[in-house]
């Protein structure tokens, strides 16, 4: 007899389509992870997703979740309203590092600094990767981007901004943390992560945020593997990895 | 019940957007409007409503998208240069075809302009604030009783077309204080039924896949869209005219300087001129059909009057005279509201000189 081992996430609905991400991008593993969370903690049938502009949105081939893509960078703002005018609905936001760190600082601060209850699962792969590999505000010192063709230099362009570090200045965010998805352990620390953030939303805590650093092998120029080493070797760090608040 | 008070033109609005049945409001301070979100700030927490106020206009507008995408009544209000800003998310809203009302009470303009009223953005609001070409209903009130009415009435046209509706009014009329008679208040099972009434509610999967956003795609919405704006010509005009059946000069207006010109007609009407006068009640869809009353074989002229440097309603007033008689203007801009003296002298000098006598 057949034994099943694994199964498809609810969120995901592979019958409807595929996803549209690049071989080897970490966007599916953070998704999948949000998606099984959804499953175990039992929050699929009421939770409302809101998505940002960006790769984030190569997820709508294959989901079956109740969706709002917002305007670029303002999911914050939207998900905060949202979860005030319903506040058994389970809310999460979900943006890459253009949409939140960029166009969308200003709704992300005061969203996290009014405590919204909502999650943010925020994926920062140092690059804007749908519109072709441009300077990202979280992009590495000395990266070469199609907008900084000599390397990102912090005369002319600053450095990369930290957002845990950012948020965690604020009184009233209850939970932040940074994880990736490299290899079976730190999948397991992702896991867990994102499951006490959901949490702190079902206890009404406020505003919890979590962070993946994730990779873009399309515009960094490297294989899937290559881009995996370099997380371990380069980004993690400018990036550092952990539990920043757990009130 | 009904209920007569005594009302400065912000904050009637407020009232009559919560007793139609508004819960949610966002909002950023910017004048002559401050008193929409300083009212809703007390006013909306006593019917279980949801109050904001954004860091942004920007933030604000999506919030609103958030409170419509929950299925609250939602109302946006602003002043020009704020709706520009919140342009952006009134166009993602027609997108996702969210209900929601538009305040827009003008200052001057371009950019900050002056904080004085205008009618300076009736291109804006008539032929659509965002990307893409979308249109709205747009109610332009010429005094706070109708700015309470239209109000009242427009979230039941954003409800009934999904689609944001716009309510166009100026400085003046949000500062002023009048006599108003407030419609009656919906009930909470009526708020209920409204916002039940609203299957894309995003609560959770429950079984069925839902999604508010690109809902069909582009080619296919925009079709569907143009055939409801060519719809909206038959259904949703909205004009008043007066004295069409002998007038020799027609003046034309809409919003507060309609209101002026209005008396501006009955001074000169005492002396025996001739006159007719159109409003639109509506400005989108425009009211093509008032101008088919006029009799083109008597009417020697039309005068178009409005608060607004270059003229803005005058082109669609024009498109639809189509040349059967001369169109003049008389106008302000910036901040400098029309004065009726300055009207009766516009109306009698293109009376003389088109009409004779």
């Amino acid at each position: 007899m057949m034994k099943q081992i694994t199964k498809i996430p609810a969120a995901i609905d592979l019958e409807k389509g595929s996803n549209d991400f690049c071989p080897g991008c970490l966007h599916s593993a953070s998704f999948k992870i949000v998606s099984q969370t959804l499953d175990e903690m039992g929050l699929f049938d009421k939770s409302a997703y809101v998505q940002g502009v960006g790769c984030c949105a190569n997820a709508l081939g294959y989901i079956r979740i109740d969706t709002i893509a917002c305007p670029h960078g303002r999911g914050c703002a939207v998900a905060g309203a949202m979860k005030r005018c319903m506040p058994d609905t389970f809310i999460m936001t979900y943006q890459g590092d253009g949409d939140l760190a960029a166009i969308g600082m200003a709704e992300t601060m005061h969203s996290a600094n009014r405590g919204d209850n909502i999650t943010v699962i925020f994926v920062n792969n140092g690059i804007y990767g749908m519109t072709g590999g441009q300077l990202a505000p979280t992009t590495l010192l000395g990266a070469r981007t199609t907008t900084t063709p000599f390397g990102r230099n912090a005369n002319e362009h600053g450095y990369p901004m930290h957002m845990c570090e950012l948020i965690n200045t604020l009184e009233a965010p209850s939970y932040i943390a940074r994880v990736t998805c490299t290899d079976p352990a730190n999948i397991r620390k992702a896991q867990k992560c994102v499951r006490d953030a959901f949490q702190h939303q079902l206890d009404g805590k406020g505003f919890s945020f979590v962070e993946f650093i994730s990779n873009c092998p399309t515009n960094w120029g490297m294989t899937p593997l290559q881009s995996l080493d370099h997380i371990k070797n380069v980004v993690l760090n400018e990036y550092p990895l952990g539990v920043f608040r757990d009130k | 019940m009904e209920e007569k008070k005594f009302m400065k033109g912000c904050e009637a609005v407020a009232e009559a957007a919560v007793r139609a049945g508004c819960r949610f409001f966002a909002g950023y301070p910017i004048t002559p409007q401050n008193a929409v979100p300083e009212y809703l700030a007390r006013r909306l927490p006593q019917v279980n409503g949801v109050f904001m106020q954004g860091e942004s206009e920007v933030a604000s507008s999506n919030m609103v998208f958030g409170g419509a995408a929950a299925g609250k009544r939602s109302l946006l209000s602003s002043s020009s240069c704020g709706i520009s800003l919140m342009s952006e998310t009134v166009s993602w809203m027609a997108l996702c075809r969210l209900p929601v009302v538009v305040c827009n009470f003008q200052r001057g303009g371009p950019g900050i302009g002056s904080i004085q009223p205008s009618q300076q953005d009736y291109n804006q609001a008539t032929r659509a604030l965002g990307n893409g070409g979308y249109r709205m209903i747009v109610l332009a009130p010429a005094d706070i009783q109708e700015a309470v009415d239209m109000t009242y009435e427009a979230f039941d046209l954003a409800d009934k077309y999904s689609e944001p509706t716009m309510v166009l009014l100026d400085g003046f009329t949000g500062s002023l204080m009048e006599p108003v008679t407030l419609p009656p208040m919906k009930s909470e099972e009526e708020v209920k039924a409204i916002e039940a009434s609203k299957p894309w509610v995003p609560t959770g999967n429950k079984g069925t896949f839902h999604r508010v956003f690109f809902h069909k795609p582009a080619p296919i919405q925009n079709g569907e869209d143009a055939e409801m704006y060519e719809k909206w010509k038959e259904t949703e005009v909205q004009y008043e005219t007066d004295g069409l059946e002998d007038a020799k000069l027609v003046v034309t207006s809409y919003g507060v300087s309609a209101r002026i010109a209005e008396s501006a007609v009955e001074v000169l009407r005492a002396e025996g001129y001739k006159l007719g006068f159109i409003r639109a009640k509506r400005i989108y869809p425009f009211p093509e059909a008032a101008f088919e009353e006029i009799n083109y074989d008597q009417v020697k002229g039309i005068l178009d009057v409005e608060m607004s440097q270059p003229a803005q309603y005058a082109e669609d007033v024009k498109a639809a005279v189509r040349k059967r008689a001369p169109i003049e203007t008389c106008l302000t801009s910036g901040g400098v509201i029309i004065d009726r003296d300055d009207i009766v002298a516009a109306i009698r000098d293109m009376y003389e000189r088109k009409v004779g006598e």
